[in-house]
């Protein structure tokens, strides 16, 4: 990437997290929270439960930059990229593009805003209508938004899909014809037709195989630096997460707990979690794997129905003490962190501590240990 | 002799489009005890060869041998197949949801096995055991958790009944086929661990099935990669990682942004894989190849012993260029293969 918009601000640190920096960020999401009705079992009671996909984050996202969000399969990141975009309403909260709170618009008014906004899904196979030809699933924005008549428009929509790398000629193909990789290129094709200011990537290349991820992720950046795009870049590739990212956002059980720029994520972790998932991700290098100690979590993740008490991260964090089941940590600068680097921990990690050795320190007999778990073993690689 | 030994295995399947050939000519050992990882990316026949061996590719076309402890499985009538497969043969899969039955409990279905494949046994002694299992495998509370249905379990404990179950005659090979794959990070790393302990309580040879060369780095001792139905190239596991021969593997390699600085562009290996209806002449992966010249585009290369090395075979035309090719690798792979 580019050293344009250098994230961390080498200024005089602003005073709190919620201060807006001097470049007034593209969008602004406060204090968003998402919940779905979930229906109790009994037929005739309507009584709702409601899951907490998405509770209470506030984040930032600067022009130009890649915010990457991570976080593993129910941590709310997906519905928080989808109320982002605006294809969820909010329950509470409000999400800011430019300015403009986009979260209490209409439909109708939302309309315009939509061509700022894009979004490009994971799934090539489900997000693309298998009876339509690619040249007219591509020109839908324009059709959608009244753009351009229709000679113009088969012009465009061949701009594009060589823009994105596919071959003009194809246009009259249906998307079965084309592989999975030209698949997310039809998809990146169609999320750029009307120019948008910020494109919120989904999972974009989970469902690719090594060397064609490599191609599209090279695209993405290509298409960034020509248009200057702003990318909301989700994942639960931790190793594509820091390729593309400039920031990085760390979730779990609908709340963000880590946010630092990228590096610093990888490198100076404070949250016992982003640390976990870190140790978790398996690399590419037999001697590294051999050598690494690896932090163990215990479980899974628990139901965001009823999340746990405190920090929601207690019931499977090696470093959990008795305040972490009472207190619910916010976001804050640990140790002399910059202002970029905040974490939601009541004890986070120091340079250099091994979490490895820690091992909880609370009362909870709620708490999922496999009976024959010998506790997280310091070995290398010790499993349990 | 191996436990398991595969010899020229090929599989084709007829397709209103045309012969598929999924597997052509595939040739691998399994010593005991061991881990034998085979990974290639969507389509490389992977999963299709071992599924062949254990007989569940029916309507295929197939031919060459496949001798598991001493009996041929390829043609085996089916009475010798069911005594092999669960008993002597374990297999999990990616999908742990859609391998168990929805409407029997875990205990059950473990029970069941059990029975089905001994019948001395008790049902009490079978319950026993498959609880015993399940608090082996990492299930808490496996006493009370045996009577619950695969849905009140998570993906990962799911995963963690499915090997309990592969696991439960004590078979002398595992196939795991892409096990972590729909799993979390977090729940990878749980699960690799659990097959990992049973592999060195048991001496269970495993093949782990695999597009994911990090957990083909961290559990693996011998790799068979392959593309297009063929073997590309077969190494032990740090040969493979710091000495790979095969311009596939190295593309492979090169592709992961972890190998990459952050920020830099990844290096993809061009194009697509070949269509398996109309695969290209010569070696199937010169269309994408960076090194490919006129020979590979006409004749295909044989997988052949590369570096003097008894243990490493490359299907590649370049390995008699071995001074010129070495020119033309990155740097990074260059100092670690001196390391």
């Amino acid at each position: 990437m580019s050293d344009k918009d250098q994230p961390v601000a080498p200024g005089p640190a602003a005073s709190g997290v919620h201060d807006v920096p001097s470049d007034n960020p593209l969008l602004q999401v406060k204090n968003v929270t998402k919940s779905f009705p979930v229906h109790t079992t009994s037929l005739f009671r309507r009584d709702h439960e409601f899951v907490h996909a998405v509770d209470d984050v506030s984040l930032e996202v600067r022009s130009g930059e890649t915010l990457g969000l991570v976080g593993e399969t129910g941590c709310g990141k997906s519905t928080l990229a989808r109320c982002i975009a605006r294809l969820y309403d909010l329950t509470s909260g409000s999400v800011t593009f430019d300015g403009t709170d986009i979260s209490t618009k209409s439909r109708r008014e939302m309309r315009p805003l939509r061509r700022q906004i894009q979004m490009i899904f994971q799934d090539p196979y489900g997000s693309l209508n298998p009876r339509r030809r690619v040249g007219s699933i591509i020109g839908d924005p324009f059709v959608i938004h009244g753009i351009d008549s229709r000679g113009d428009r088969k012009q465009k929509v061949q701009d594009l899909m060589e823009l994105v790398g596919l071959n003009p000629e194809h246009y009259n193909r249906f998307p079965a014809e084309f592989s999975g990789g030209q698949r997310q290129r039809i998809g990146t094709a169609r999320a750029l037709a009307l120019r948008p200011r910020m494109v919120v990537c989904d999972e974009p290349v989970s469902a690719l195989d090594v060397s064609i991820q490599a191609q599209i992720i090279n695209l993405l950046k290509d298409l960034q630096n020509d248009f200057g795009l702003t990318y909301i870049f989700i994942s639960h590739d931790l190793s594509v997460v820091r390729h593309v990212s400039d920031r990085i956002a760390v979730m779990y059980l609908g709340r963000i707990v880590e946010v630092a720029p990228a590096s610093e994520i990888f490198e100076n972790s404070r949250h016992p979690y982003t640390r976990a998932l870190l140790s978790a991700l398996p690399v590419a290098d037999p001697d590294e794997a051999d050598r690494r100690e690896r932090i163990v979590l215990v479980g899974d993740i628990p139901s965001p129905t009823n999340p746990p008490s405190g920090c929601r991260f207690h019931t499977r964090c090696p470093k959990a003490r008795a305040d972490c089941v009472k207190t619910d940590p916010q976001l804050g600068r640990a140790f002399d962190d910059g202002v970029e680097h905040v974490t939601a921990c009541l004890h986070p990690l120091a340079v250099g501590e091994d979490l490895s050795l820690s091992r909880p320190q609370i009362e909870d007999s709620e708490i999922l240990r496999a009976p024959t778990n010998p506790e997280p073993e310091t070995s290398t690689g010790g499993m349990p | 002799m191996a436990l398991l030994e595969v010899r020229d295995l090929q599989v084709s399947f007829d397709t209103p489009d045309g012969v598929v050939r999924a597997v052509r000519g595939l040739s691998f050992d399994v010593e005991r005890g061991t881990t034998l990882a085979i990974v290639g990316e969507s389509g490389s026949g992977k999963s299709v060869a071992t599924q062949t061996i254990t007989g569940l590719t029916r309507g295929a076309a197939i031919s060459g041998s496949a001798v598991f402890d001493g009996t041929e499985l390829l043609g085996a009538d089916i009475h010798t197949l069911r005594k092999i497969r669960g008993a002597k043969i374990g297999m999990i899969f990616q999908d742990p949801l859609s391998s168990l039955h929805p409407y029997y409990t875990v205990g059950w279905q473990i029970v069941e096995m059990i029975q089905a494949h001994d019948r001395s046994t008790s049902k009490a002694a079978a319950r026993k055991r498959a609880a015993h299992l399940l608090s082996l495998v990492g299930i808490p509370r496996a006493e009370s958790r045996i009577d619950d249905f695969p849905h009140q379990f998570s993906g990962g404990m799911r995963q963690r009944v499915m090997i309990a179950m592969a696991m439960a005659l004590n078979p002398a090979l595992l196939i795991a086929d892409e096990p972590t794959t729909a799993l979390d990070v977090t729940v990878q790393a749980q699960v690799l661990g659990v097959m990992r302990t049973l592999q060195e309580e048991f001496g269970t040879a495993i093949i782990l099935i695999t597009h994911d060369l990090g957990v083909v780095a961290e559990m693996s001792d011998e790799v068979v990669v392959m593309y297009a139905g063929v073997v590309m190239e077969r190494a032990s596991r740090r040969t493979l990682f710091y000495r790979h021969h095969h311009p596939y593997t190295e593309g492979l390699l090169a592709s992961l942004p972890a190998r990459t600085q952050p920020g830099e562009r990844l290096t993809p290996i061009a194009g697509v894989p070949p269509s398996l209806i109309r695969l290209p002449q010569g070696c199937p992966f010169a269309p994408r190849c960076r090194y490919a010249f006129d020979k590979c585009l006409t004749q295909t290369p044989p997988l052949a012993t590369v570096y003097e090395d008894p243990g490493h075979q490359s299907a590649c035309w370049l390995s008699a260029d071995e001074s010129v090719r070495e020119t033309q690798r990155t740097d990074s792979y260059a100092e670690k293969t001196s390391a």
